[in-house]
């Protein structure tokens, strides 16, 4: 198990490594260069020069790189063009509100998507299942941002039932701990802070969460389906277990695994969706910094937001490359 | 033998409907009995209905797309007429099957142990202690050395031939009346095979349990099968005690059969005899003999009437013109 | 005895009845109402983009004093006379814009993913064809695209450019396929490297360019181009959610649904209309090539449909 662990870290090392030399040529491949992209508005000759030479732009290549290497590993990314402030403390402040977000969405996703995957499976061919495949094939097809604009427009401005935007109401005194409002309001017993925050939450949650959804249930059914064909689903018939333990032991244990699988790689969806949500519902997280990081061109934070997408991304699918090697016995050993 | 047999199959006809497709006849009107403690082979090549009718007689056959009529007592219960949590009752206990690959048939996730004290705990209602040292018992008795540590081991990490023994150990578990041997031991490597027959013949003898074979390997049939049906197309051509059958096979397809087994007193040289083609599916049994276009002494009432099944010295035959008892 | 031998032989016929696999995959989606569906719904989508510069009875940029007068803030005018589902946001046909952007969304779509699918393949023939330090160093790279969220990595690459165009967009969107069809065109050409026929044509000596190009790149193209169908539909929706963050395509003369909807979304207490008919059109678009590709790759797999 050790040995499995330590060997997939050893692997995720290349790619990480040639992940940070394709951002390092991103970041030299910036239209004007990089001073220029870094600097935006405030580019001068005196202040491109700087940069210049504090990045050390007139040093061998490969020196370049070191030096690249050098200040990510530190988390030194530069200041926002936009606000002046060190790009990582930006991150840090506004990390909090997209892990809230993409935290809830992916219960959402994954609470409701497995059961309905899975029923759909089970009455394979009747009104349910039919009903689930055609709301997955237009979740997927429906713009992100359109339904989000949707479901603002006409719950929460036209129906008032939820709030349109922003993570908490105005007038709502609020303290911050730990940049979770939710768990804020809890922790400080703040309960109507949480509970205003719980229903921002709402309309984001859903719009980022179905496609997360709706790849779900797909990967569940189509798993469920396969497993309920196999040997040792006849097998287990045949020995006349309870129904309970057939589907739960048998047909569920084995379909989840590809299943897991499939919600690390919603991790990725999540954040791009993430910046599309967060626009519309103006929500002020990682997204909403990328969004304008994009509009504004701040190269620093695009740079450090990329990165961080790719970090994540990949050590999520580590994580449950792990976890998955703790479930099937099989990959253990292979 | 007793008059009351164990298993008493009627009639049974399994059809398969799938929408926008002609109707599949998978099985069409068999019948055969098993007495407690008796060993019958169905023997014919695949997609003659040997399956199908073992999975009928489990009833694991899916409820939706397939309709089975006829008659299937056991013990002079109709299973067809069980409720399905009643049929679930009696499958692993009264009646049990062992499958044809061992390693697709177990859980891969779960342990060993589990799947065998899973079936104790639910028919037998034994504790958690007491199934696991009955399964430590249980593998020992198929032959599983150190049956205390393989508990805990995954069905990958056993060999073929363990694994076959394993779901030997799960089938008998609950010392069933019958077990049902689909191709028991087809993926297994020759030598193998033969340990799993003794296996099973041994257990068999031992527990008193009824063996219905499952196979298209007549060696199998030969060494262990008091009767053995001759399966084609979905029904049965030929049924005979095994010395009768083997030494004078009547019906063409049967003497195909052995003909193309390689013997060891026939000269060098000599080639072996195959039957040509194979077999089709839909409704071969229509106005005609299922197989006639692949028969050697086939002739023009063959291709217009379906043969009847007909009993005589204790032998059931179906067939318009059969090899002549003193051939061979 | 001739008819006698002639039944005998009519009845095997009757009963082999076997068809090849390809005709096996024709005949059954030929009955599948899913691929029926997806078909028609693509066939109509590029004949209408085809026909659009002759459906339209207006230009793209063109504006209308009709439509213009009772433009203001809080009013965008409905249907009149003359123009048939009214203005846009800037006092031009909606009609004739929703006709021409169908060109401009299905030209994105395809160039983006044929560029994709030509790059990605060029990378996946080699890597699967050669193996060794090249499969691995190609791979990696690939792992590494893969490991950027995809709209991200868009973004990325549209962000370098200094101003956005229609270009960028096609070759942001193209770059997101070029992994995902090289892995996939990598792992069929592996699959079949260790086939028999293959192995066979080897052994006979057939030069090795052309046992890659004519034994292996054939049979390992199916399930590529099924993802091709599928990538077409993600495409279109990449594309669209570029146009939102304001990398879309920025020639006002060129009408183009993802940017359409990108742009209404201000207007849609106003005229709901102007998102609401290049949503569904995405949406319905974008639904018609995932059908046509689910079922192709079904009809394609020989274990057949599940």
């Amino acid at each position: 198990m050790l040995r499995f662990v330590v060997r997939r870290l050893l692997q995720v090392i290349p790619t990480l490594l040639l992940l940070s030399l394709l951002v390092f040529w991103w970041l030299r491949s910036l239209p004007g260069g990089p001073a220029t992209a870094l600097l935006g508005d405030k580019a001068t000759p005196e202040r491109i020069a700087e940069i210049n030479r504090g990045l050390g732009l007139d040093q061998p290549i490969l020196t370049q790189y070191w030096l690249f290497l050098g200040r990510v590993v530190s988390g030194d990314f530069g200041t926002s063009t936009i606000t002046g402030e060190p790009v990582l403390s930006e991150i840090a402040r506004f990390m909090p509100a997209t892990i809230e977000l993409s935290v809830v969405a992916l219960l959402i996703a994954v609470l409701l998507g497995i059961p309905l995957g899975y029923l759909a499976a089970r009455y394979r061919g009747r009104p349910l299942d039919v009903a689930t495949v055609i709301g997955t094939l237009v979740g997927v097809a429906v713009p992100v941002f359109f339904l989000g604009y949707l479901l603002k427009q006409y719950i929460a401005v036209d129906l008032r039932l939820l709030p349109p935007s922003g993570r908490l109401s105005t007038g709502i005194d609020a303290t911050d701990v730990t940049g979770f409002a939710v768990l804020d309001g809890l922790l400080t017993r703040e309960f109507d802070a949480s509970l205003d925050a719980l229903r921002h939450l709402v309309l984001p949650a859903v719009t980022l969460a179905t496609i997360p959804l709706a790849v779900i249930v797909r990967i569940t059914r189509a798993s469920v389906l396969d497993v309920l064909g196999a040997d040792f689903v006849r097998t287990a018939n045949a020995k006349g277990l309870a129904p309970i333990t057939v589907r739960s032991r048998h047909v569920l244990r084995n379909a989840l695994l590809p299943v897991s699988t499939t919600i690390g790689l919603q991790v990725g969806l999540l954040l791009a969706g993430a910046v599309l949500t967060e626009k519309v519902f103006v929500w002020g997280g990682i997204g909403t910094m990328l969004a304008d990081a994009i509009t504004l061109k701040d190269y620093p934070r695009l740079q450090a937001l990329l990165l961080m997408g790719a970090v994540i991304y990949v050590v999520v699918n580590l994580l449950v490359d792990i976890s998955y090697a703790v479930i099937d016995p099989r990959v253990r050993l292979s | 033998m007793t008059t009351h047999p164990l298993l008493k199959v009627r009639d049974l006809r399994v059809v398969f409907r799938r929408r926008g497709e002609p109707d599949t006849v998978a099985v069409d009107g068999v019948s055969f009995d098993v007495a407690a403690g008796q060993v019958i082979g169905l023997v014919g090549e695949s997609g003659c209905g040997k399956s199908v009718t073992s999975m009928a007689v489990m009833r694991l056959l899916p409820a939706r797309g397939v309709e089975i009529s006829g008659s299937i007592e056991l013990d002079g219960v109709e299973l067809l007429a069980l409720s399905d949590s009643e049929m679930r009752e009696r499958r692993g206990r009264d009646v049990s099957m062992i499958f044809q690959d061992p390693l697709s048939s177990l859980n891969p996730v779960i342990p060993i142990g589990l799947q065998i004290t899973e079936v104790l705990r639910r028919h037998r209602g034994m504790g958690k202690a007491q199934a696991r040292a009955e399964a430590v018992e249980l593998l020992d008795r198929v032959g599983i050395p150190e049956p205390r540590r393989r508990l805990d081991t995954y069905p990958h990490q056993l060999s073929g031939g363990m694994r076959q023994r394993a779901l030997i150990a799960i089938a008998l578990a609950c010392r069933p009346r019958l077990l049902i041997a689909d191709e028991p031991t087809t993926a297994l490597d020759v030598t193998i095979q033969a340990q799993i027959l003794g296996l099973l013949s041994d257990l068999v003898r031992e527990t008193g349990t009824a063996l219905v074979m499952i196979t298209h390997d007549l060696g199998i049939v030969a060494g262990m099968c008091e009767t053995v049906n001759v399966l084609y197309g979905g029904r049965i051509v030929e049924r005979a005690q095994r010395h009768r059958l083997f030494g004078t096979p009547r019906h063409p397809y049967t003497h195909g059969l052995l003909r193309s087994i390689p013997r060891l007193d026939s000269p060098p040289g000599e080639k072996l005899a195959a039957i040509s083609g194979s077999m089709a599916d839909n409704l071969p049994w229509a106005h005609s003999c299922a197989f006639a276009p692949r028969c050697p002494r086939v002739l023009e009432t063959c291709l217009d009437i379906t043969p009847d099944a007909e009993t005589s010295g204790g032998r059931l035959l179906r067939c318009h013109n059969p090899v002549p008892a003193s051939a061979e | 005895m001739t008819t006698f031998t002639a039944r005998r032989k009519a009845r095997i016929d009757e009963l082999a009845g076997g068809r090849s696999l390809t005709s096996e995959a024709f005949r059954r989606l030929r009955r599948d109402p899913v691929a029926i569906t997806g078909a028609v719904v693509v066939g109509l989508f590029v004949v209408v983009a085809a026909l659009a510069p002759l459906l339209a009875p207006h230009g793209a940029a063109e504006t209308f004093v009709e439509l213009k007068r009772d433009l203001r803030p809080g009013t965008i005018p409905g249907p009149m006379e003359g123009f048939p589902l009214g203005s846009d946001q800037l006092g031009r046909d909606f009609l004739s814009r929703m006709l021409l952007a169908s060109q401009q969304t299905l030209l994105v779509g395809v160039l983006a993913t044929v560029i994709g699918l030509a790059v990605g393949v060029v990378i996946g023939t080699i890597a699967g064809a050669f193996g060794g330090w090249v499969d691995t160093l190609l791979m990696r790279l690939t792992d590494v695209l893969l490991a950027v969220p995809h709209l991200l990595l868009a973004i990325s690459v549209a962000a370098l450019a200094a101003n956005p165009s229609q270009t960028t967009v096609i070759i942001a969107v193209a770059i997101v396929g070029v992994p995902i069809f090289a892995r996939l065109l990598r792992g069929s050409m592996l699959a079949q490297r260790e086939s028999d026929h293959v192995v066979a044509v080897t052994a006979l000596g057939v030069r090795r360019s052309a046992v890659v190009l004519r034994h292996m790149l054939p049979n390992a193209i199916g399930p590529v181009i099924v993802q091709a169908t599928l990538t077409l539909a993600t495409a279109i929706l990449d594309a669209a959610a570029l146009s939102f963050l304001g990398l879309g395509d920025a020639d006002p003369g060129r009408a183009e649904w993802g940017l359409m909807l990108a742009q209404a979304q201000a207007y849609l207490d106003v005229r709901p209309a102007l998102a609401f008919f290049p949503a569904v059109a995405i949406i319905v678009v974008a639904l018609g090539f995932t059908l046509l590709g689910e079922s192709l790759r079904e009809a394609l797999d020989p274990k057949g449909s599940r």
